[in-house]
C-alpha cells in the first residue's frame, strides 16, 4: 500500500498543530461555535446524542496492521474500547473526548493516519472497492489513482466550502463493487483502444433525494482525472444551491440543469484546463503505482491437501470458506472477509482487542495489510489456502467469523437512535432483533444471498435504499416506525428499492422479514437468489403476505373509529 | 471597522465602499469622491462616468456576480473585492482563481466579509492579495499563523501554478 513520504507526512503533523490551536482559540473564546464547527467537522468531529463522535479516515480502505493496533490503542485509551467501521470505510468513535482529539490525532499521525476532511462540506474520503488489486475480475487497480486523487483534493484551495459534502468513489472492476452510480462522482476505470480512462458518472447520491447518478462523460483518459474533475468541482461550486442544505448536493444542481446542460458547463470550464498543470504524468503515476505491486506471493500450484480434507472435514469451516472467503487473482490464495455482523453486535463494530487480532493475522497471514468495506467487514486480501484453517480458527475465537458474508443477518446498519441526533428511530436494535430472529445457519444458508440495510432517518447512511430489503426509521406521532422497501441493489445495475406500504413498529419488524423471505422461499425456482425471484414475480406477493389480515390505511382509521 | 491586511502588515486602508442606500438605485445614488470599490451595478450603469471622474477604481463583485462579465473591463480597476456573506460560503475562491487563472487580474484582489484566521491560507491560495479580517479578530497572531500552516501543498492554485508532483526531484 501507499507509504508515505516526508511530505505526506509533515502536512498532517502540521494538521495537528493547526487543530490544536483551533480547539485552543475556540476554548479562549476567540473562535465562535459556528466559526469553529466548519473547522472541527473537517477534522471528522461531530457533536453528537452522548458525545463527540469522531470519524478517522481510512483512505480508500487501506490500513496496515500498524494502523490498526493504533486504532486500537485510540480505542481504548480515549473511548470505550470499541470503535465503528462505517459504510465509507472510516473509523467512527462514539465516546472521545473533544478536548482530547487533537492528542488522537496527534498518536494517529505516529502512523500516519489522520480525520482530514472525513466531515464537513468538502471532499471525503475516496471509497473503492474492497477486493482492489486481487479481484479476478479486475481491469485496472484503482487505488493508485485514488490516492492521487487523495492528494489533490487534501486541503484543495478552492473547495473547502462547497455547497454541501463531495464524496467520490472509483471501481476498476467489470462488476461495480463501490455503489459508484450513488455518488457525487462516480469514476469506472477502463480500457477503450488500449488506452486507460475513466466513465464519469456525475450526480449520484442516497439521502432523502435518491438519484442515481448519469455519465457526463463517457470516456475519459485518465491523465485527465484531476483537471476534469476540477471543472465539476468549480462548477458545482459556483452554480449550487447554498440558500437550503437539503437541495444544496450536486445531484440536485445536475436534476435542475439536465445533464446535457451539466455537461456543457463542464466541459467548457474542462476545455481551459485540459492539458494544463494538473494533467498527471506518466512518472507520478508510476512512482504511486509502485507502492501498490504485489506483495511476495508463493508460487502455489497444487491445492493444499490439509485444506482439502479440512474442507470435506469440517462443515463449519466449509461454510466458513464458502461464505467469506472470495477467489484471488493469484492460484492458492483467497481473500478472507472477517465477519463485523456476529448476531446481537452492532453491525461495523470491532473492540481494541479485536483489532489487535485481526493485526495480528494480518501480520502472519496477510502480508500486514487489510481493508475495510463497505459493508462494514474487515478483509484480509491475500491468505494462502493452505493458511485458512489458522485464520479460521483465531478469527472464530475472536467473534470474527459469523459465516455469514453476503446472507441475511450480514446487515448495513447506521448508527441510528442510539447515537445520531439526526435519528428518526432506532436502527441498531432492529439489525440485532433480526439477527436473533435468524440465528439458525441452515436456514440462513438455505436462504441464500441478500441484502438487508437498515438507516435510522432518511439520510441514508445505512444505504437502506441499495438493500434487496431496505428499512428506513420515520417518525409518527412521535413514535419510531420502519419503512420497507424492496427491489433495491447495488452493482452494475444500482437501483432503488421499492416501498411495500405503510410503515411497522419495531416489535413487527422480524415477523415482517421473516414473511417476505417467506414468501421468496415458496416461490424461488431452483439457483434463484431472493432478488431474480423480486424480479420475475414482483412486489404484489410480498406485499399481499406481509398486509395479509392487517388493517392499515382506510380500514384502520375506520377501526379506530369504532373502538 | 475591519483590519486590512497586506503584505503581511496591518495596512492603512484609503479605499471606501459605496453601498446604496435605502431609494437609491445605481443610476441616481451620488458617486464619491476618493478611491472608492463601486459595487457591480453601479460600474454597469455609470461606467463611463466612473471613469471620467476617478483615476484609481474599485469594484465588490458578491458570490452570485460572474467574472466572465466583467473580465473585459478589468483593466479599469485597482481593487477588485470580492465579499464573503459568510465564511462557509466558498463562492469567493471560485471567483478570484478564475479573475487571476483565466483572467490574468494583476491588480489587488481584495477578500472582504465574513474574513476569518482559517481561510487566510484558502484565500492566498487562489490569488487573493489583501484581506479585510473580520473586526474583533487578532489581527497580529493571523499574521503570524494564518497564511502558511501546511509546509507544501499537492494541487496548483494560483500561487502555486505546478502540483507537487511536478515539482518532485526524484
Ligand atoms: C451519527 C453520525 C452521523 C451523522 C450525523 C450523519 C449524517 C448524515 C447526513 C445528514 C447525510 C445526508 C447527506 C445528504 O443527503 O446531503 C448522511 C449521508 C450518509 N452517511 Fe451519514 N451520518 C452519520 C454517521 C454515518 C455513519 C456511521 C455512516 C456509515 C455507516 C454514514 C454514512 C453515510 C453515507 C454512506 C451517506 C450516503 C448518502 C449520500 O451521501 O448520498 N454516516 N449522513
Ligand atoms: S441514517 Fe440518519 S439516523 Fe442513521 S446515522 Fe445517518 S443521519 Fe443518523
Amino acid at each position: 500500500m501507499y507509504k508515505y513520504d516526508a511530505i505526506d507526512r509533515q502536512l498532517i503533523l502540521d494538521r495537528v498543530e493547526q487543530f490544536r490551536d483551533q480547539v485552543r482559540r475556540w476554548q479562549a473564546g476567540e473562535l465562535t461555535d459556528d466559526e469553529f464547527r466548519p473547522l472541527r467537522l473537517q477534522n471528522g468531529l461531530y457533536i453528537q446524542r452522548h458525545a463527540p463522535m469522531f470519524r478517522i479516515a481510512v483512505p480508500y480502505g487501506m490500513l496496515n496492521s500498524a494502523q490498526l493496533r493504533k486504532l486500537a490503542h485510540v480505542a481504548r485509551q480515549y473511548d470505550r474500547g470499541y470503535g465503528h467501521f462505517t459504510t465509507r470505510h472510516n473509523l467512527q468513535l462514539n465516546w472521545p473526548k473533544l478536548t482530547d482529539v487533537p492528542d488522537i490525532l496527534a498518536e494517529l499521525a505516529e502512523v500516519d493516519l489522520h480525520a482530514i476532511q472525513t466531515s464537513g462540506n468538502c471532499i471525503r474520503n475516496i471509497t473503492t472497492d474492497q477486493f482492489a488489486g486481487v479481484a479476478a475480475d479486475e481491469i485496472i487497480d484503482p487505488r493508485p489513482l485514488a490516492e492521487i486523487l487523495r492528494q489533490w483534493s487534501t486541503f484543495h484551495p478552492e473547495f473547502a466550502f462547497l455547497p454541501r459534502k463531495f464524496k467520490f468513489a472509483i471501481s476498476g472492476t467489470d462488476e461495480d463493487r463501490a455503489v459508484t452510480w450513488f455518488h457525487d462522482i462516480g469514476l469506472h476505470l477502463k480500457v477503450v483502444d488500449g488506452v486507460a480512462g475513466f466513465t464519469v458518472i456525475v450526480g449520484g447520491g442516497l439521502g432523502r433525494t435518491p438519484i442515481r447518478g448519469q455519465v457526463v462523460r463517457e470516456f475519459l483518459p485518465w491523465q485527465h482525472i484531476l483537471s476534469y474533475c476540477e471543472a465539476i468541482l468549480r462548477v458545482y461550486n459556483r452554480f449550487g444551491r447554498r440558500d437550503n442544505a437539503y437541495k444544496a448536493r450536486i445531484k440536485i444542481l445536475v436534476q435542475a440543469l439536465g445533464v446535457e446542460e451539466f455537461t456543457k458547463l463542464v466541459e467548457a470550464e474542462w476545455a481551459h484546463a485540459k492539458d494544463g498543470p494538473a494533467t498527471i504524468t506518466q512518472a507520478e503515476y508510476n512512482r504511486v503505482a509502485a507502492h501498490f505491486g504485489a506483495p511476495a506471493y508463493e508460487t502455489i500450484t497444487t491445492v493444499d491437501a490439509g485444506y482439502q480434507a479440512k474442507i470435506v472435514d469440517d462443515k463449519a469451516f466449509a461454510r466458513w470458506v464458502e461464505r467469506n472467503t472470495q477467489p484471488h487473482k493469484v492460484p492458492g490464495y483467497r481473500a478472507v472477509t472477517l465477519s463485523l455482523k456476529k448476531h446481537g453486535v452492532a453491525p461495523g463494530d470491532i473492540t481494541s482487542d479485536q483489532m489487535e487480532v485481526v493485526a495480528d493475522l494480518a501480520d502472519r497471514y496477510s502480508f500486514g495489510e487489510l481493508r475495510i468495506s463497505h459493508e462494514q467487514n474487515v478483509i484480509l486480501a491475500d491468505v494462502k489456502l493452505a493458511d485458512l484453517a489458522d485464520v479460521w480458527r483465531v478469527a472464530k475465537a475472536a467473534g470474527l467469523a459469523t459465516p455469514n458474508i453476503g446472507l441475511l443477518t450480514s446487515i448495513i446498519c447506521c448508527p441510528g437512535g442510539d447515537f445520531c441526533d439526526l435519528a428518526n428511530a432506532k436502527s441498531i436494535p432492529i439489525a440485532t432483533a433480526i439477527q436473533q430472529r435468524f440465528d439458525d445457519l441452515d436456514y440462513l444458508f438455505d436462504i441464500g444471498e441478500i441484502d438487508l440495510n437498515i438507516s435510522g432517518c432518511m439520510n441514508a447512511c445505512g444505504h437502506h435504499h441499495v438493500g434487496h430489503i431496505g428499512v428506513l426509521g420515520v417518525d409518527k406521532n412521535n413514535d419510531e416506525f420502519y419503512q420497507v422497501t424492496l427491489g433495491g441493489r447495488q452493482g452494475n445495475d444500482a437501483k432503488l428499492g421499492k416501498v411495500i406500504g405503510p410503515s411497522f413498529s419495531a416489535g413487527e419488524m422480524p415477523d415482517v422479514v421473516d414473511k417476505i423471505i417467506k414468501v421468496y422461499l415458496e416461490n424461488r425456482h431452483p439457483d434463484e437468489r431472493f432478488i431474480d425471484t423480486f424480479d420475475r414475480i414482483g412486489i404484489d406477493p410480498f406485499k399481499n403476505r406481509v398486509y395479509e389480515g392487517r388493517a392499515h390505511g382506510k380500514a384502520k382509521a375506520a377501526e379506530k373509529e369504532a373502538a | 471597522m475591519a483590519q486590512l491586511i497586506k503584505q503581511g502588515n496591518v495596512a492603512n486602508d484609503t479605499w471606501t465602499t459605496l453601498t446604496l442606500a435605502e431609494g437609491e438605485t445605481p443610476e441616481s445614488v451620488a458617486l464619491p469622491a476618493g478611491d472608492v470599490i463601486f459595487p457591480l451595478a453601479v460600474w454597469r450603469a455609470r461606467q463611463n462616468e466612473i471613469v471620467s471622474c476617478h483615476k484609481r477604481i474599485g469594484l465588490l463583485l458578491q458570490p452570485d456576480d460572474k467574472v466572465e462579465e466583467i473580465a473585459a473591463d478589468l483593466q479599469y480597476f485597482i481593487v477588485v473585492a470580492v465579499h464573503f456573506p459568510k465564511f462557509v460560503d466558498g463562492r469567493g475562491y471560485s471567483t478570484a482563481a478564475l479573475l487571476r487563472q483565466r483572467y490574468h487580474y494583476q491588480g489587488e484582489l481584495r477578500a472582504v466579509g465574513d474574513v476569518l484566521h482559517d481561510q487566510l491560507f484558502f484565500m492566498k491560495r487562489v490569488g487573493f492579495d489583501s484581506y479585510a479580517l473580520k473586526d474583533g479578530k487578532d489581527a497580529i497572531y493571523a499574521i503570524g499563523k494564518g497564511f502558511a500552516p501546511f509546509s507544501e501543498t499537492y494541487q496548483a492554485s494560483t500561487d502555486q501554478p505546478e502540483p507537487h508532483f511536478r515539482r518532485r526531484t526524484a
